[in-house]
C-alpha cells in the first residue's frame, strides 16, 4: 500500500493476486462453512461484500475522528450494527437461505476480512479508494467462495444452483454423488489445492523453506 | 450428570470448532505455527468461551430474550436483533477483564499470550458459542458445559495441528504448497479423523 495505486489496481488486484482468503488468510471462517452450494455461496458472498463496502466507507468518512486507543470497538460497532441490517433483510426476504446460513450471517461481524481490511486500509484512506479496495477485497474473496461452492455442488449433489447437471443414479442417471464433498474435511481440501494452484501460477508468492535456521526464532516468522 | 458430559463431549469432539463447524480458523491457521503460542492460545479460549458462554446467556434471557421485559409491562418487546452488538461488548469486556487480571496477578502468563490476547475479541468461534447457546436454547449449566468443551475442543485441534505442522517442517513439499497450503490439507485430514468421533456421542 505504499506508493498511490491507481484505483484500477486497487479493485483488481484483490481478486487474483491478492486474494484475500488464499494470500491473506483473512475470512476463511466462513468461507468454507457455507460453500455446500452454490446459492448460499452467493448469498453470503453478497451480504460480506456489502457489509465490507459499507463499513469501509463509513469508517473512512469518519476516520479523523476516531480516537486511535478505542478504534477497534468503534468499528466492531459500526460492522456489527450493519450486519443487524443485512442479517434482518435476509430473513425478511431470503428466509430458508438465511436458515441454511444459520449463524454465519452473523459471524460476518467477527470475519477477519471486514476488520482486517478496515484497520489496514480504510483508516488510512479517502472514502472512495476505501470502497473501491472493500470492493475488490469482497469481490475476490466471492470468488475464491464461488469456486469452492460450484466444486463441492457440482460432484457432492450433481447440480449446479439447484439445476440436475450430472444426471445422478438416483434419477436413472450415471453419476454417483461423493457424500464426502458436502462433508467438512473435503472444503479443506479444496481450499489447499486452490492454494496450490494459485501458488504454482505466481510462484513468488509460495513461502520460503522453514528449515534453513531451525533454531533463529526469526526464521518461522 | 451424564448428560453434561454427554454436551461436553459433544462441543468438543463432534462439533469441534475449527474442524467441523469451520469458526476460528484464522487464529487456527495463523497460530498454530509453534506448539508453545498453540498452547497458550488453547487455554486463553478456554478461558474466555467458558465465561462469556453463560455470561451472554445470563444477559440474553434477562434482556434480550423475547418477553423478557413481561415484568416491566412490556410483554411484546422483543430485543434479539440487539444480540450480536450486547455479545460483542460482553466478549470485549471479557477478554480485557482477563488481561489485566492476567497483567496484575500472573505476568508470567501473560507475557506468554502475548498480542493474540486482545484479538480474541474478534475470534468467530466465540462469538459463535454464543450465538449457538441462543440458537440451541440452552440453560446456564448447559452453556457453561457448552462454552468450556468447545474452547478445550478448541486447544486440543490446535495444539495437535502445531505439533503435526512442526514435524512437517523438516518436509520436502511442492513449492505452491508450503505453509499455508499444506496446513490446510492437514486440517482436512484431522476433520476426517474428527468426523470418526460423530459416532461417539448419540445426539
Amino acid at each position: 500500500m505504499s506508493a498511490p495505486a491507481s484505483l484500477r489496481s486497487i479493485l483488481f488486484s484483490p481478486l487474483l493476486r491478492q486474494n484475500p482468503v488464499t494470500l491473506q488468510i483473512l475470512g476463511i471462517c466462513s468461507a468454507l462453512a457455507v460453500t455446500t452450494s452454490m446459492e448460499t455461496a452467493l448469498t453470503m458472498s453478497g451480504a460480506l461484500t456489502v457489509v465490507l463496502v459499507m463499513s469501509a466507507g463509513l469508517i473512512s468518512v469518519i476516520r479523523r475522528h476516531i480516537p486511535d486507543s478505542i478504534r477497534l470497538i468503534v468499528q466492531i460497532v459500526i460492522v456489527a450494527s450493519l450486519v443487524i441490517v443485512i442479517d434482518q433483510i435476509l430473513q425478511a426476504y431470503l428466509f430458508e437461505i438465511s436458515q441454511r446460513l444459520s449463524v454465519f450471517v452473523s459471524l460476518i461481524t467477527t470475519n477477519c476480512l471486514v476488520l482486517g481490511r478496515t484497520e489496514s486500509f480504510s483508516r488510512h484512506n479517502p472514502p472512495l479508494r476505501s470502497m473501491v479496495d472493500a470492493l475488490g477485497n469482497g469481490l475476490g474473496y466471492s470468488l475464491a467462495l464461488t469456486v469452492i461452492g460450484s466444486i463441492r455442488e457440482l460432484f457432492g449433489a450433481g447440480s449446479l444452483l439447484g439445476w440436475q447437471v450430472l444426471p445422478t443414479v438416483d434419477q436413472g442417471g450415471w453419476f454417483t454423488p461423493l457424500n464426502l464433498m458436502l462433508l467438512a474435511p473435503s472444503a479443506f481440501f479444496l481450499l489447499g489445492g486452490l492454494v496450490w494452484a494459485i501458488r504454482s501460477v505466481f510462484p513468488d508468492q509460495a513461502e520460503a523453506l522453514e528449515y534453513l535456521s531451525p533454531d533463529d526464532p526469526e526464521a518461522s516468522q | 450428570m451424564s448428560e453434561l458430559w454427554a454436551l461436553f463431549l459433544r462441543a468438543a469432539f463432534v462439533e469441534n470448532m475449527p474442524l467441523t463447524l469451520f469458526l476460528g480458523l484464522c487464529t487456527f491457521i495463523a497460530l498454530s505455527r509453534k506448539t508453545g503460542s498453540a498452547l497458550g492460545l488453547g487455554i486463553a479460549m478456554v478461558a474466555v468461551m467458558g465465561v462469556t458462554v453463560p455470561l451472554n446467556h445470563l444477559i440474553y434471557t434477562a434482556v434480550l430474550a423475547p418477553g423478557a421485559w413481561a415484568w416491566a409491562g412490556l410483554p411484546q418487546t422483543d430485543l434479539s436483533y440487539l444480540r450480536l452488538i450486547a455479545f460483542i461488548g460482553v466478549i470485549a469486556a471479557t477478554v480485557q477483564m482477563l488481561e489485566m487480571v492476567l497483567d496484575r496477578f500472573f505476568p508470567a502468563i501473560y507475557a506468554s499470550f502475548g498480542v493474540f490476547l486482545p484479538l480474541l475479541t474478534v475470534q468467530c468461534a466465540i462469538l459463535g458459542g454464543s450465538l449457538f447457546m441462543v440458537e440451541r436454547n440452552y440453560d446456564l449449566a448447559e452453556s457453561a458445559v457448552f462454552g468450556v468443551g468447545a474452547g478445550f475442543g478448541f486447544a486440543v485441534a490446535v495444539v495437535m495441528l502445531s505439533a503435526i505442522r512442526a514435524r512437517l517442517s523438516y518436509a520436502d513439499l511442492p513449492q505452491g504448497l508450503r505453509g499455508l497450503g499444506i496446513t490446510f490439507i492437514l486440517a482436512g485430514m484431522m476433520s476426517l479423523g474428527f468426523a470418526a468421533f460423530a459416532q461417539m456421542v448419540a445426539s
